[in-house]
C-alpha cells in the first residue's frame, strides 16, 4: 500500500515550511538511491519546468475606453495586428501575428522580426506601446480612430490566455532531403544534417504525470515568471496515443490551456522568438508542481531521460504531406547527449526547447513552495485522459459548393 | 616572437582591387589563412583572415595596411553573444560551422569561444531569441 498524501496535508507542510520539495531531475537520484517506496515516504512534492515556444500563446486585453468612447474594430499594438471581434475595447493578441508591413516569405528564408510574441515580452518588461485602434463609430461608441501609447501598468487587464502549451513529448525534427529547410523545429540542414528537440524531458511537466493523475482543471501553477493556472485540456490534446510500460507516451500527446495576469510576470520567461523562414512566436517558460499523493505518483516523477522516447520525423516530405514514415524513436538521453542515430548515422542534435531554462524554473517553483508561498491545489475537474478515448481528427476536405449541407 | 591574429580587415571601394594579399606573403613574409572574403569590384570589401609571422615583420605589415587605407579590426570582437538574451537552448549549436558556438554538458547552458568564431554570421539569424549579434555594418 505505501504512503498516502492528501493535498490538505501537503499544503499544511508547505505552510509551516516543512514539505520536503525535489525537482524532478533530483528526485530520479533520490529514487536511484532510495527506491520508490523510500522516495514517496520522504517528498511531498516534485516540480517540473520547461522553456520552450509554444505558438499556440497569446493575450487577452481590455485598453479602458477613451473619450470618447470607441468600439475598435482593427488594433495594432506596436503595428502587430490583435483580434478585435470581441467587446469594444477588447483584444486578443496571438503570439504569431504579424505587422501587415511584414515581408513574410517573400525574400525566402524571411526574419519575422517582430511580431505578437515581442509585443508580449516588450509589454511584460514595462515598455511604452504604441495601440492604434479604428472604430466604424456607432451611436453609444462615436471616435472612429484613436493612436496613443500605454504601458502595462496603465490597461486594466492583460490576461495570458494560452490555448496550447507544455506538449507532453514531442517529435524529433530531421532533414531528409536535399536543400536546408527553416521550419518551426529551426533550420533542418540537409541529408539529415542535425535532428532538432523540443521538450524537457525528464523536466517537462506532463511527462512526469503522464495520465494526468494530478494535474487538472484549476492547478495552480508557474506560469511566464508568475503565477497562473491550468485552464482546460489544450488544443489538439491527443492521450489516447501508444505508450510505453511506463505509461510515457511515445509521441506527442495531453497539451493544457494555461491562463494568468500578466501584470505578475517577468520578460525572462516571456520571450518573443523569430524562427527563420517559419515566423515568430513566444517562448514561454512554465512549471507545474506534482503533490506526492502515493508510490504510483512517486514512479512518475521518477522517469528520466533514459526512458523517455520521442519518434524521428522528416519535415522535408513526411511533416508537410502528412505521409507515414517510422524514423525509429529516440531517448531523449541520447538527444541530450549531442549526437543521435537515426538511420544509422550519427546525427547532431539541438534543442529548441531551454534545458537549462527547465531547470531553472522547476528550482523557482521549489523555492516559492519551501518559502511557504506557493500551495498546491486540487484540480476542480481532471483533464481527459486515455479513458476519455480522444482520437485527433484531421481537417475534412470536401467541395463546399456541392447542392445541400 | 611570432604573432598568429585574426582580423578583419575592411576595403574602401578604391582599394578593392589592389593585391594585397600578394604583398603580404611577398614583402612581408606572413602566412596569410583566409577565413571568409567578400569582395565585389567598385564596393567596400570585407576580408576575414588568420595572418602569422614573425612579430616585426606582423607590425609592418599591420602599418604598412593601415596606410595604404585599410581599415583593420580584431575578429574576435566582431560577434557578439548578448547573453542576457539567450534562453541558452543550443539551437545555434548545430548551425555554427567552426564550433564557436556550443552546449556545455551537463549544465546544458550554451557556450561561446571567440577564438574559433569565423564571422560567418549564421548564428545571427539562427538564433530565435536574436542574442547573437554583430557590430559589422552591411552585414548579410
Amino acid at each position: 500500500m505505501g504512503i498516502e498524501r492528501t493535498y490538505e496535508e501537503i499544503n499544511q507542510k508547505i505552510r509551516s515550511g516543512k514539505a520536503v520539495v525535489l525537482t524532478a531531475e533530483e528526485v530520479v537520484e533520490l529514487v536511484a538511491e532510495k527506491g520508490v517506496a523510500g522516495a514517496a515516504a520522504k517528498v511531498d512534492v516534485v516540480t517540473t519546468g520547461t522553456f520552450g515556444p509554444m505558438c499556440s500563446s497569446g493575450l487577452f486585453l481590455n485598453f479602458g475606453h477613451p473619450k470618447p468612447r470607441i468600439k475598435m474594430n482593427e488594433v495594432y499594438l506596436n503595428t502587430v495586428p490583435a483580434y478585435a471581434g470581441v467587446a469594444a475595447v477588447d483584444a486578443y493578441l496571438g503570439a504569431t501575428a504579424l505587422p501587415p508591413g511584414d515581408p513574410r516569405n517573400r525574400n525566402h528564408p524571411g526574419e519575422f522580426l517582430y511580431g505578437g510574441g515581442h509585443v508580449i515580452e516588450d509589454l511584460v518588461a514595462g515598455k511604452e506601446i504604441r495601440l492604434e485602434a479604428f472604430g466604424y463609430g456607432t451611436d453609444c461608441y462615436p471616435l472612429k480612430k484613436i493612436e496613443t501609447t500605454f504601458r502595462l501598468s496603465e490597461i486594466n487587464e492583460a490576461t495570458l490566455y494560452n490555448p496550447r502549451n507544455a506538449y507532453q513529448n514531442y517529435s524529433v525534427a530531421v532533414n531528409l532531403g536535399q536543400k536546408t529547410i527553416y521550419t518551426y523545429m529551426g533550420i533542418l540542414k540537409p541529408r539529415l544534417g542535425n535532428a532538432n528537440y523540443s521538450s524537457a524531458g525528464q523536466l517537462s511537466p506532463l511527462l512526469n504525470d503522464p495520465l494526468l493523475k494530478t494535474i487538472g482543471i484549476g492547478t495552480r501553477i508557474f506560469l511566464g515568471g508568475g503565477r497562473g493556472y491550468v485552464a482546460w485540456h489544450g488544443t489538439q490534446h491527443n492521450p489516447s496515443v501508444e505508450r510505453g510500460e511506463n505509461e510515457v507516451p511515445k509521441t506527442s500527446a495531453a497539451t493544457i490551456a494555461v491562463v494568468g495576469d500578466l501584470k505578475q510576470m517577468h520578460w525572462r520567461w516571456l520571450r518573443g522568438l523569430s524562427f527563420l523562414g517559419y515566423g515568430a512566436t513566444l517562448q514561454v517558460g512554465l512549471g507545474i508542481p506534482i503533490p506526492i499523493l502515493n508510490e504510483e505518483i512517486m514512479q512518475y516523477c521518477a522517469v528520466k531521460d533514459e526512458e523517455i522516447f520521442a519518434p524521428v520525423v522528416d519535415f522535408s516530405r513526411d511533416y508537410p504531406y502528412r505521409e507515414e514514415r517510422d524514423l525509429g524513436l529516440v531517448s531523449y538521453a541520447e538527444l541530450k547527449s549531442g549526437s543521435v542515430k537515426i538511420c544509422d548515422r550519427e546525427v547532431p542534435t539541438a534543442s529548441l526547447s531551454s534545458y537549462a531554462g527547465a531547470r531553472e524554473i522547476a528550482t523557482t517553483l521549489k523555492e516559492w513552495i519551501m518559502a511557504g508561498n506557493f500551495t498546491l491545489t486540487r484540480p476542480v475537474a481532471p483533464l481527459p485522459s486515455v479513458e476519455a478515448g480522444i482520437k485527433l481528427q484531421p481537417l475534412p476536405q470536401r467541395n463546399p459548393h456541392r447542392g445541400g449541407i | 616572437m611570432a604573432v598568429r591574429q585574426k582580423l578583419v580587415f575592411r576595403f574602401p571601394p578604391s582599394l578593392v582591387e589592389q593585391p594585397f594579399i600578394y604583398h603580404l606573403v611577398k614583402d612581408f613574409g606572413l602566412m596569410v589563412n583566409i577565413l571568409r572574403a567578400d569582395i565585389n569590384p567598385k564596393k567596400e570589401g570585407r576580408l576575414m583572415l588568420e595572418l602569422s609571422g614573425s612579430e616585426p615583420d606582423y607590425r609592418r605589415a599591420i602599418d604598412w595596411l593601415q596606410k595604404e587605407g585599410l581599415q583593420i579590426m580584431n575578429l574576435k570582437q566582431q560577434i557578439i553573444w548578448n547573453e542576457e538574451r539567450c534562453t541558452q537552448c543550443g539551437a545555434c549549436s548545430v548551425i555554427c560551422p567552426s564550433g564557436a558556438l556550443g552546449l556545455r554538458r551537463p549544465e546544458m547552458t550554451v557556450s561561446f569561444d571567440e577564438d574559433k568564431c569565423i564571422v560567418c554570421e549564421l548564428c545571427l539569424k539562427a538564433c530565435p531569441a536574436r542574442a547573437m549579434e554583430t557590430l559589422l555594418e552591411n552585414s548579410e
